[in-house]
């Protein structure tokens, strides 16, 4: 090659790379706008997700049954269902490359940073013609709301976290699985009497990472009647470094460590727990209504084998999950999504008798005290109907029923997860050091928290 | 190009059409070898340069994707060094290295080479070391969180045979990074043991014959031949290590997440956070870029290396 000089082989080299680099930009530098998804007939075709995966046999089916019968009542729209829901990891190089679905599920987290980023359509001119729309709990629409009152989303279910308990266990441990704990002081002598039973039971147990711990902490600070993060003259600021907070990580350290109630094992996380739960060797932990179908599935366990109690305290961490649509979406795919949406999860009560009565044939459980998405005298006849068709237990849940309603229900804060990756650090600390300096921590953790909210407004 | 081509003049080069019937000569006689050469580069831009230069650039934006992005010039830069987790993730992540380093860079060369004295059963020892390497990640981290399990888990209760007292492997803030990088170095030693025996067999047994007749001892042998003879690949593989250990993210996304009290984590854990978590891409970017910048001169390191040795 020693005849080829080499400046020549460079430019070629060169301006291949160059080409290259330019056909790479080309290809992969953005995506078209949507069309408006209607064809010449008139009929809009709407992307959708949500739909169970093949290895939830029944509720594919359910759901494939749902489409079949929404598109003939509904003869101009066509519901194009993909499997999945919310996935972090990818919904930002779906929304990049033009592949977000036109109408798609979030939890109660995200949207309000969806709408700060812009990547969620304004609906609020479209809303007004969706059925039952004015009936939906106002708390739960806020969530879909930005400052100036302009409507992104709806909501799709809700839960409020309480306890879910062990009814085998608390007998054993002579407790009653009718009566179970209403305040801390009554859950850490339950947690006690039921670590006693040893053979590796834990009383109680909670989560400590992935997040998980910042989001329960924050609910045991609201129960003890404080707030993670508060608005003082126009300004976020951390809040938990107070005697909520103190009281909230005093009654956890003891009872991991003075008690040894908590078991050894921490940094757990939702999966943990419930294994724990499903395999009987826990007594209690927070959770919302939906965690004991998980289990009951997953686990094979029974229904009447858990109990549902209000969280003690004043308050109580709420959230749940909705869907959104596609800000490239267009008006018509809007329009057609929202119908899609209402019909399928903001049941009315004709469609509420309907589900209800499949769902019964189906084994699906009916009775759970949550989703409430109504207000008013629409959720009532819904309750109506699900204690008609109801197949759990209703009885055992009768104690989250009773108390929950004098327990404030409070959203998330902002910023949410990056304050509980926060939280996260203070509650490992107190689960897995014996010396945690409560007071340190949490002025620590505030002075982080802070930083994360200086930016919101 | 064949050898008998002639050179052409050297007042040729200042000629424009000259020069470009020279390339055009060149291209045509090597028509197939550009051909070839332009598929690998186009594969390479598209997926391996493009991602970089645009990973680079997103550092320097604002991106949302659902608008066009935003040029905020330092911002993200700025946002990241206010960040409180962001020297600690660069410690943890140091911490890390360095441990790797003192378990990970010892135990396979001392495991290659007693594996290397070995007369019986050396390809059996050599696959067990290898085994752990076929273990999908994910597998292995199970099993390890088995291992570490405070109450009925391996390690603690092989400590209570011997009536040691039990152990918080994964949850005291002593002992969680050395636990991960117990896990790492056993999930992948086995490469690096491969690639040390392979070196071993490659000194000249006339050296260690020569060290025996002068009466060397085991000690001496190991440390006047085998050790000078794989002084080169000892080096590469201490770099690489350091580049490979420097990304760690399995072992604390799956073991710790980060705790207790966020002395797991890692860079790439928080570049994690970052972009799944927070959805702020720019922010990610720009951490990736950092950490891009710093692996990119121990690659440097790594080229000189291998250069002056070749």
């Amino acid at each position: 090659m020693d005849g080829m000089p080499g400046i020549s082989r460079r430019q070629v080299l060169g301006s291949a790379t160059a080409v290259a680099l330019a056909l790479a930009l080309t290809a992969c530098g953005g995506s078209a706008p949507s069309s408006s998804g209607v064809d010449k007939n008139g009929v809009v075709t709407v992307v959708v997700n949500g739909m169970p995966a093949k290895t939830q046999p029944v509720d594919r089916k359910n759901f494939e049954e749902d489409v079949k019968a929404f598109e003939k009542s509904h003869p101009k729209i066509r519901i194009d269902a993909r499997e999945g829901q919310m996935d972090p990891k990818t919904f930002a190089a779906k929304l990049a490359g033009g592949q977000l679905e036109d109408v798609y599920y979030v939890y109660f987290t995200d949207p309000a940073g969806l709408i700060e980023r812009r990547q969620a359509a304004d609906i609020s001119k479209y809303v007004g013609d969706v059925p039952y729309f004015k009936d939906i709990d106002p708390a739960l629409m806020k969530v879909f709301k930005d400052a100036d009152g302009k409507t992104y989303g709806l909501p799709t279910g809700n839960y409020s976290l309480g306890l879910l308990y062990n009814r085998a266990l608390f007998t054993k441990a002579g407790l009653d699985p009718d009566k179970p704990p209403a305040t801390w002081e009554e859950v850490r002598t339950a947690a006690k009497r039921i670590s006693a039973l040893g053979d590796g039971t834990v009383g109680y147990a909670d989560y400590s990472k992935n997040n998980q711990g910042g989001w329960h902490l924050t609910s045991w600070i609201y129960s003890m009647g404080g707030d993670v993060a508060s608005k003082q003259d126009g300004k976020w600021k951390a809040a938990f470094d107070s005697d909520a907070g103190r009281k909230a990580l005093q009654a956890l350290h003891d009872m991991r460590w003075t008690d040894k109630s908590m078991g050894t094992r921490q940094l757990l996380e939702i999966a943990d727990v419930q294994k724990m739960m499903g395999a009987g060797k826990l007594g209690m932990y927070m959770a919302g209504p939906d965690n004991i179908p998980t289990i009951v599935k997953q686990f094979e366990r029974e229904y009447e084998e858990y109990g549902l109690a209000a969280l003690p305290g004043n308050a109580t961490l709420g959230g749940g999950d909705g869907f959104m649509f596609n800000p490239k979406a267009s008006p018509e795919k809007i329009r057609a999504g929202l119908q899609w949406v209402q019909w399928k999860y903001l049941r009315s009560p004709e469609r509420e008798a309907v589900d209800s009565k499949r769902a019964k044939a189906d084994g699906v459980p009916i009775g759970l005290p949550q989703p409430r998405l109504f207000a008013g005298g629409t959720q009532a006849k819904i309750d109506e109907i699900r204690a008609e068709y109801a197949n759990t237990p209703v009885g055992n849940y009768r104690p989250f029923v009773e108390r929950n309603a004098q327990v404030e229900t409070k959203v998330e804060p902002p910023n949410a997860q990056q304050l509980y990756t926060v939280l996260d650090g203070v509650m490992q600390s107190v689960l897995t050091k014996e010396d945690a300096d409560i007071d340190a921590l949490l002025a620590e953790a505030a002075k982080k928290a802070d930083v994360i909210l200086a930016p919101v407004k | 190009m064949p050898p008998s081509a002639p050179r052409p003049p050297a007042g040729a080069r200042t000629g424009a059409r000259a020069g470009n019937s020279r390339l055009r000569r060149a291209v045509r006689e090597n028509l197939v070898a550009y051909l070839f050469l332009a598929a690998g580069v186009l594969c390479f831009a598209l997926f391996s340069w493009y991602p970089i230069v645009r990973g680079v650039l997103l550092g320097f934006q604002q991106v949302t994707f659902a608008e066009p992005a935003r040029w905020v010039g330092l911002d993200n830069f700025r946002r990241l060094f206010e960040d409180p987790l962001f020297l600690t993730a660069w410690q943890n992540t140091g911490h890390f290295t360095l441990l790797a380093l003192v378990f990970g860079f010892a135990a396979p060369f001392a495991t290659a080479v007693v594996l290397n004295e070995l007369r019986h059963g050396r390809p059996y020892l050599r696959m067990t070391v290898y085994l752990p390497v076929m273990l999908p990640p994910i597998v292995t981290m199970l099993l390890w969180r088995w291992f570490y399990d405070p109450g009925p888990g391996l390690f603690n209760s092989a400590l209570e045979v011997f009536h040691l007292p039990a152990q918080q492997w994964l949850e005291s803030e002593n002992l969680a990074m050395v636990s991960l990088v117990l896990v790492s170095t056993w999930a992948n030693m086995g490469t690096t043991t491969l690639i040390y025996l392979a070196a071993l067999g490659g000194i000249p047994g006339e050296l260690y014959e020569a060290a025996e007749l002068d009466g060397a001892s085991i000690r001496q042998r190991l440390w006047h031949v085998t050790i000078p003879q794989m002084r080169f690949i000892l080096m590469i593989t201490l770099l690489l290590q350091v580049i490979g250990t420097m990304q760690v993210f399995v072992e604390p996304f799956v073991l710790t997440g980060g705790g207790p009290d966020d002395a797991t984590v890692t860079v790439l854990l928080l570049l994690y956070r970052y972009a799944f978590v927070y959805n702020d891409f720019g922010l990610a970017s720009a951490m990736s870029t950092l950490l891009f910048v710093v692996l990119g001169l121990f690659s440097v390191v790594y080229l000189r290396l291998t250069r002056s040795k070749g």
